[in-house]
């Protein structure tokens, strides 16, 4: 496998009784990509998505990232080798404060979990810290979560995924539930905040304007199927993503 | 031969009263989500208030064929009374809390209701004994068994097959086989779902209060009754999986032979052979025997 | 919440400081009362520990009747009395018995992992009743105890007891704080709020959760020896359910904050039920009851709740 493949899945196959969620799926994603997942809804964007990180195991097909074989991997497992996820509904510790978020998150991703040594260590607070500002957040470090926002908590949790910094990190649908005028600077927040790492992203978006702005690639699934995967541009004018995905044109009658 | 005869019959009439009583139980967690301790006092209730009932039939020297009404009656006026105290006037506003801090609201109530019994009944035991010798004796093979216990699997299956009719075959089950799958979806199809509580508790307690009025005059009906009787239940429903009636007669069914078999061979064990079971399933299916499991979303 | 090391250290030498010169002047009946309250506010910091954890365990009366019954049973069969070894032996027995079970229980939140410690706590009980070698229902007694070799004569039992009571409340109180600031205690009240959270940025639900267990059996096996002690009798009633229900009750008014809460909420419990049983006999109950529903009602957090520092609110002005 070349050196700069970070994730290969091959031949993924998912079926919830009648509803095929993914059909022969086969994605290659290089390091350092900025790859967008689009789609309609139920089109198998998040059971992809859930497959990578372990959440769902495919029927059939496989999963590599780098040399070593995930597919059966739990999604502590999958984590602690440098994957991480952010969610849709944003799944946080509500009655802990911001910054006791992000040391769990530290904490999580310790190696030697102590039973005596301090959560608050200066190394933890000094990245916590450096993380909640980067996104932006570091006037809320004191405040319970279950208090915030909802575009604040969503940047919360895409912070609290990048304390392990990791290899790979997948966002579902980072700006869903944010209203339409703060879509576009929490895009860039995070983009931005991303910006610093080493990293290789994918990220669910329904908002084809963010994805022409942020992603070098998209992946449109339709069906559980991979209609389209090629540079922005490129992809989004496919008549099968026209038709399938961003509704330019007008789907035949006997598809559903 | 006969000791398998004798395990099979003991068993099955202790399965009897306590498929009633864990019916109850796990009717009431299926659509109120609550896993009532205090399901044991309404037991104690029920046996206690037949033991009266079944006193004042002793006195007016009626014919003792009267004390299986009584007996009935007990079992009603508990629920009628204390059902809609108990929900409207304490549970209800705990709803939607943490399915366990429910279960501390019920074990306070069972703490209050050993107390209230004392109370009102005082702390000596008291007999039933009459109404067990109304079906005399049977003889079966070479042993001798109380007619009594008979009545009770007839009662068993009454009570089973009533309630499965009810929550299959009729409207009003099907409103509560609604409830009992989502409650946020029935109210907003105009389903009255504090009514649907409301009366699923009362049947919940009169379940449990037949159960006792029942078996008083199996047992002396005293102070602490209700502990062992919760426990059990515990095990049954949990054996059978929570909220499914088939689960609360298989549960009862093997938890009552599991206790015969123990009792009649190998007494050491008797008390602890239940809970043995009970944790065995637990730890091997936690959803019981007749569950379905729910996946949490993300 | 994260208070420094030497805080900590002076704090909980101070208050043992001032609990044992208390101790000289009160009346037996309340050394007594205050050695119970102690021991059983052992138990229940165990419970706590579980409880940051969201888990309820109705089984902590096992831990303590395992604890008792080895400290009585190495008095009788092996004349081992000195308190502080007996405390630790039962504490350490509570533990190694029970550790098998911890990656089980570790599996199971909510509902179920209250059920199965009810369960073990049921069949330790049934255990204990029918062996007959252990004292069966009766269970049995256990003598005068000695500590660090030296015999107590009348006058100074109860003190004694009640000193080793309290440096073990102590100890335990101080170990524990600094285990809920530590990493593992902080994660400990991420799986409360959100489990899955916690495995999805690579933590470890079963292993925290399987730790709290070990430590809360240890906590429950030193209270249970204590007890049996100070009340010079053990029965097979430590590991019924409506036991392990009172040890539930002190976590629930004590709170999940405040180390010092659970041993407040402790002598409370002690206090009412030896007034209760007193004065008002057939009422203990429903007073426990009441106060339980009150508590749940009013002040479901906890009495440390009333004390402990919000998250920081006021650190925003």
């Amino acid at each position: 496998m070349s050196s700069s493949l970070l994730l290969s899945a091959r031949h993924l196959q998912k079926q919830f009784g009648a509803v095929v969620a993914a059909h022969d799926l086969c994605v290659d994603i290089e390091v350092g990509q900025r790859v967008s997942l689009i789609g309609s809804n139920g089109a198998g964007k998040t059971t992809f998505v859930n497959m990578i990180t372990g959440y769902l195991k495919p029927d059939q097909g496989s999963i590599h990232l780098g040399d070593t074989d995930i597919t059966a991997m739990s999604p502590r497992q999958i984590t602690r080798l440098g994957v991480a996820r952010s969610f849709q509904i944003p799944q946080l510790y509500p009655a802990l404060s911001v910054m006791d978020n992000m040391l769990v998150a530290m904490a999580c991703h310790d190696n030697q979990l102590s039973m005596w040594r301090s959560a608050s260590q200066p190394q933890h607070i000094e990245r916590g810290v450096e993380l909640l500002e980067r996104f932006g957040l570091i006037q809320h470090r004191h405040r319970r979560v279950s208090e915030l926002p909802g575009g604040v908590r969503k940047l919360l949790d895409i912070a609290l995924a990048l304390t392990g910094s990791p290899k790979l990190l997948l966002l579902d649908e980072p700006t869903s539930g944010v209203s339409a005028e703060e879509k576009f600077p929490m895009m860039e927040t995070v983009m931005h905040a991303l910006g610093n790492e080493p990293l290789t992203a994918l990220f669910v978006e329904h908002d084809m304007d963010i994805v022409r702005r942020h992603a070098d690639r998209v992946i449109a699934f339709y069906s559980g199927r991979i209609i389209a995967d090629d540079a922005p541009e490129q992809a989004l004018a496919t008549d099968d993503v026209r038709r399938y995905v961003t509704g330019e044109l007008r789907q035949e009658a006997n598809h559903a | 031969m006969g000791l398998a005869v004798t395990i099979l019959i003991d068993g099955l009439t202790y399965a009897s009263w306590l498929f009633i009583v864990a019916l109850g139980l796990t009717l009431v967690f299926g659509v109120l989500k609550i896993l009532n301790i205090a399901h044991g006092s309404f037991y104690a209730l029920g046996a206690y208030a037949a033991a009266t009932f079944v006193g004042w039939v002793a006195t007016m020297k009626w014919a003792p064929g009267w004390s299986l009404v009584a007996m009935l009656l007990a079992a009603i006026a508990i629920a009628v009374l204390i059902a809609p105290l108990t929900e409207r006037g304490l549970l209800r506003f705990f709803y939607g809390h943490d399915e366990v801090l429910l279960v501390l609201v019920t074990y306070a109530l069972f703490l209050c209701m050993e107390d209230i019994t004392k109370l009102i009944w005082g702390a000596n035991p008291y007999y039933v004994s009459e109404p067990y010798s109304l079906f005399g004796n049977v003889e079966i093979g070479n042993q001798i068994y109380v007619g009594y216990d008979f009545l009770l699997v007839v009662l068993a299956v009454v009570v089973g097959v009533a309630v499965w009719w009810a929550l299959n075959r009729t409207r009003q089950g099907k409103i509560v086989t609604a409830v009992i799958h989502s409650p946020e979806i029935a109210s907003s199809m105009g389903i009255q779902v504090s009514k649907v509580y409301m009366h699923a508790f009362g049947v919940g307690v009169f379940l449990a209060a037949l159960g006792g009025a029942f078996t008083a005059p199996m047992i002396s009906v005293q102070p602490g009754v209700s502990v062992g009787v919760i426990i059990l239940s515990f095990a049954v429903v949990i054996i059978g999986g929570l909220g499914s009636i088939e689960g609360a007669a298989i549960g009862a069914l093997i938890v009552g032979l599991a206790r015969a078999f123990a009792v009649h061979v190998v007494p050491v064990a008797e008390l602890f052979s239940i809970y043995v079971v009970m944790a065995f399933v637990l730890m091997v299916r936690p959803e019981g025997l007749f569950q379905r499991i729910q996946a949490r979303k993300i | 919440m994260h208070r420094s090391f030497t805080f900590l250290t002076w704090a909980a030498l101070l208050c043992t400081a001032a609990l044992l010169a208390l101790g000289l002047v009160l009346p037996k009946w309340l050394l007594f009362m205050c050695t119970m309250a102690f021991a059983n506010g052992l138990v229940s910091l165990g419970i706590v520990l579980l409880m940051r954890g969201g888990v309820v365990a109705f089984g902590q009366g096992l831990m303590s009747a395992i604890g008792g019954y080895t400290a009585a049973l190495l008095f009788q069969k092996m004349g081992i009395t000195d308190a502080i070894v007996l405390t630790l032996v039962g504490g350490i027995t509570a533990t190694l018995l029970t550790a098998p079970f911890a990656p089980l229980l570790s599996r199971y939140r909510g509902i179920f992992f209250s059920m199965l410690t009810l369960a073990m706590s049921m069949v330790g009980y049934g255990i204990l009743v029918k062996t007959e070698r252990l004292g069966g229902s009766d269970g049995f007694n256990l003598g005068r105890v000695s500590v660090l070799g030296q015999a107590l004569s009348d006058d100074w039992v109860g003190y004694v007891l009640y000193a080793v009571a309290v440096f073990f409340a102590c100890l335990m109180s101080y170990l524990s704080r600094i285990y809920f600031d530590s990493t593992r205690g902080l994660i400990t009240q991420a799986i409360r709020e959100n489990e899955l959270r916690v495995e999805y940025l690579g933590g470890s639900v079963r292993h925290t959760m399987a730790l709290n267990f070990v430590l809360a059996a240890f906590m429950g096996g030193c209270g249970g020896a204590l007890a049996v002690m100070a009340l010079g009798h053990i029965d097979p009633n430590f590991s019924y359910w409506t036991t392990s229900g009172e040890f539930v009750f002190v976590a629930i008014l004590a709170g999940t904050q405040s180390v010092i809460a659970i041993m407040l909420s402790s002598v409370i419990l002690e206090a009412v039920r030896s007034f209760s049983s007193a004065y008002f006999p057939n009422t203990w109950q429903l007073a426990l009851g009441l106060f339980l529903m009150f508590v749940i009602r009013f002040l479901p957090l906890g009495l440390g709740s009333l004390w402990s520092p919000k998250s920081q609110k006021e650190q925003e002005a």
